[in-house]
């Protein structure tokens, strides 16, 4: 993908959750554009809307009010099976309770994002070993995630969510179970998925540190973007 | 990988397997030893029509079954001769009647007289004694399993048939009467006498065709020649009595109902249980949808959770099955499960189960992938 491609665009992006009468405002009308070769950092107090807008950006949630375009294709309307084809197509995600199979070890967890794109095989095993191995799990294979500390779960969550080589990676707080020496390294990784391959990486953080390795620090608060740039810092 | 996350789905809870794969066995034996039963049963209640050489079986107007006759007058027997294509026709007698035991007691049993010449009708299975030796008066064959039942031993033991003397001259294996009455074979004479019956009347008069006629021909040919008989093929003869004794009495539907319970408790359970388990791995199908798994990827899971408990519970279930009709085998009851029954259980516990597991498919459908984001 050429940087400056617009891999994501939300327009006017609104969401209101109801909870029985009442009505909870979590987005209010938000403009968002995120290029290919971009690391985009979504910073903001808890409460403010940040997963509400990972998890729209992401087709995993209807916006009550604007639409958000995938490589171009506008999402609005789709019905759920056209959007999980889009999610497949294009995103990964690292989510913020790293929603591992208890079930499967380290490597098959990652081997199941290569599963459902339909690489299988000796090919899957081997590409799911080299995203554990990138991710600093090389001897860590075949344990389950019961096994693991919090940092390597997380670290797993990240394998799965690049082994298949994403257009777009989403993650919510994709270091906040790790030390800051590991943190810094995972985010690395992620900067070199955005930089090399052209790819657009969206981090929801409350880490100040890791806002080093961003282009783009997006502000938001109360349901609002309120400053973008490295500026806000 | 949708195999494996199945089988690790069922293997995590092993207490619930347990419970699924109890709910899979019962509803294999239960289904196969109540089929079994009807199987062995239906066979018991036509075992002396289809183990005879007899291609037709000529009774007296109105028959209903094999084992309640009525007499049929000995010139019909002569008409039924007259017929062009008969090639050998000999009088047959069915007929209930009192066995007094040798050391006091008394059982219903059913004799069987037929003409040893032509072996028409005669006992298939013949393990101690002879045939020929019914031949001689008062001589009588039983069958091992009513041994005990009728209170003798073995041969040369002495018993009343309707207060006339009777010898046991020969052992038979395994004909099971349906009526808990056991057949009792005798000769065509020594039946007349037990069977109070008048000079030269029967209760059927069996039939085999001349070369080159068939069966059906020859039937059309006596029910046209003769009035006021009934005439079947042999094979008619079997359904009509296998359909008297298993659908007309309800002893068959009763049957048919356990069986059909079983699949039902069965499919309650395995559905209750792979509902459980799915239930159970929410999140990690949450997941999945989150990551933009088809449906039919969820699908498959759940439909593959459902083909492993059926495999596996159908193994144990068929073994613990075939346990039983060994061990029936020795008893008085006959269960019966042929290869093909044993064949058409397997799908159907496949189809249970694939069936229980569509409550669960429904759950997952209803999931909404934005679960994964509040948290796990
Ligand atoms: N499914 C939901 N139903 C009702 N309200 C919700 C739901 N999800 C989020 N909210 C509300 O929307 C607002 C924004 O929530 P969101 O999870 O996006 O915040 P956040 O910025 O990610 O917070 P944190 O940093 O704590 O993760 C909050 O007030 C939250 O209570
Ligand atoms: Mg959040």
């Amino acid at each position: 993908m050429a940087a400056g491609t617009i891999l994501l665009a939300a327009r006017g992006v609104a969401k209101t959750f109801r909870l029985g009468k009442v009505e909870v405002p979590a987005l209010r009308g938000v403009d968002l554009t995120v290029e290919a070769g971009e690391v985009a950092l979504l910073m903001g107090p808890s409460g403010s809307g940040k997963t509400t807008l990972l998890s729209i950006l992401g087709c995993i949630l209807s916006p009550s009010a604007g639409s958000v375009a995938v490589a171009g294709r506008d999402t609005a309307g789709l019905p759920e099976a056209e959007l999980a084809k889009v999610r497949l197509a294009h995103f990964g995600f690292i989510f913020q309770g790293y929603n591992l199979f208890p079930t499967l070890t380290a490597e098959e967890n990652v081997r199941v994002a290569l599963d459902l794109r339909g690489v299988k095989g000796a090919d899957a095993v081997e590409r799911s070993r080299e995203a554990l191995c990138a991710v600093g799990l090389d001897d860590k294979f075949r344990m389950r995630p019961r096994d693991l500390s919090g940092g390597q779960k997380q670290r797993v969550a990240i394998a799965r969510a690049l082994v298949a080589e994403p257009d777009i990676l989403l993650a919510d707080e994709p270091t906040a179970a790790l030390d800051s020496e590991t943190g810094k390294a995972v985010i690395a990784i992620l900067r070199e998925l955005a930089v090399t391959h052209g790819r657009s990486v969206v981090i929801v953080t409350h880490d100040p540190r890791i806002a080093a390795y961003a282009d783009r620090v997006i502000r938001i608060e109360d349901g609002r973007i309120v400053g973008q740039g490295q500026e806000v810092l | 990988m949708i195999i494996r996350i199945a089988l690790r789905n069922l293997l995590h809870d092993r207490v619930r397997l347990a419970v699924t794969l109890t709910g899979v066995v019962f509803a294999v034996v239960l289904i196969a030893v109540q089929g079994g039963l009807f199987v062995g049963f239906t066979r018991a209640t036509s075992c002396v029509i289809e183990n005879t050489e007899a291609e037709i079986w000529v009774a007296s107007r109105g028959v209903r079954n094999f084992d309640v006759t009525h007499p049929l007058p000995d010139h019909k027997f002569h008409q039924i001769l007259g017929v062009p294509g008969v090639g050998r026709a000999e009088r047959f007698i069915v007929r209930f009647a009192n066995w007094k035991k040798p050391a006091g007691g008394q059982e219903s049993v059913e004799i069987i007289g037929f003409d040893p010449g032509s072996g028409l009708g005669r006992p298939w299975i013949v393990t101690a004694g002879s045939e020929a030796a019914l031949l001689l008066p008062d001589a009588v064959a039983v069958d091992e399993i009513y041994l005990a039942k009728l209170g003798v031993k073995g041969l040369g033991d002495r018993a009343e048939i309707n207060d006339r003397r009777a010898r046991v001259v020969a052992l038979t294996r395994g004909i099971r009467s349906f009526t808990t009455s056991p057949y009792i074979f005798t000769s065509y004479e020594n039946g007349l006498k037990y069977a109070s019956l008048g000079r030269s009347q029967s209760a059927y008069v069996l039939v085999r065709p001349a070369p080159g006629v068939t069966a059906q021909a020859l039937r059309d040919a006596i029910a046209a020649g003769v009035p006021d008989v009934d005439v079947f093929t042999r094979e008619e003869f079997a359904r009509k009595t296998q359909h008297y004794w298993m659908f007309t009495t309800g002893a068959g539907m009763a049957l048919l109902i356990a069986a059909s319970l079983g699949l039902v408790v069965g499919g309650v359970v395995v559905a209750q249980t792979l509902y459980a388990t799915t239930v159970d791995h929410l999140p990690e199908f949450g997941t999945l949808r989150a990551m933009g798994a088809p449906g039919g990827y969820i699908h498959r899971i759940i439909v593959a959770q459902a083909v492993a408990a059926a495999l596996v519970g159908y193994g144990f279930g068929i073994a613990v099955s075939y346990f039983l009709v060994g061990l029936a085998e020795r008893g008085g009851a006959s269960i019966v499960l042929p290869p093909g029954m044993a064949v058409g259980l397997f799908f159907l516990t496949v189809v249970m189960c694939v069936t229980a597991g569509l409550v669960s498919i429904r759950k997952v459908t209803s999931i909404d992938p934005a679960m994964v984001f509040r948290g796990a």
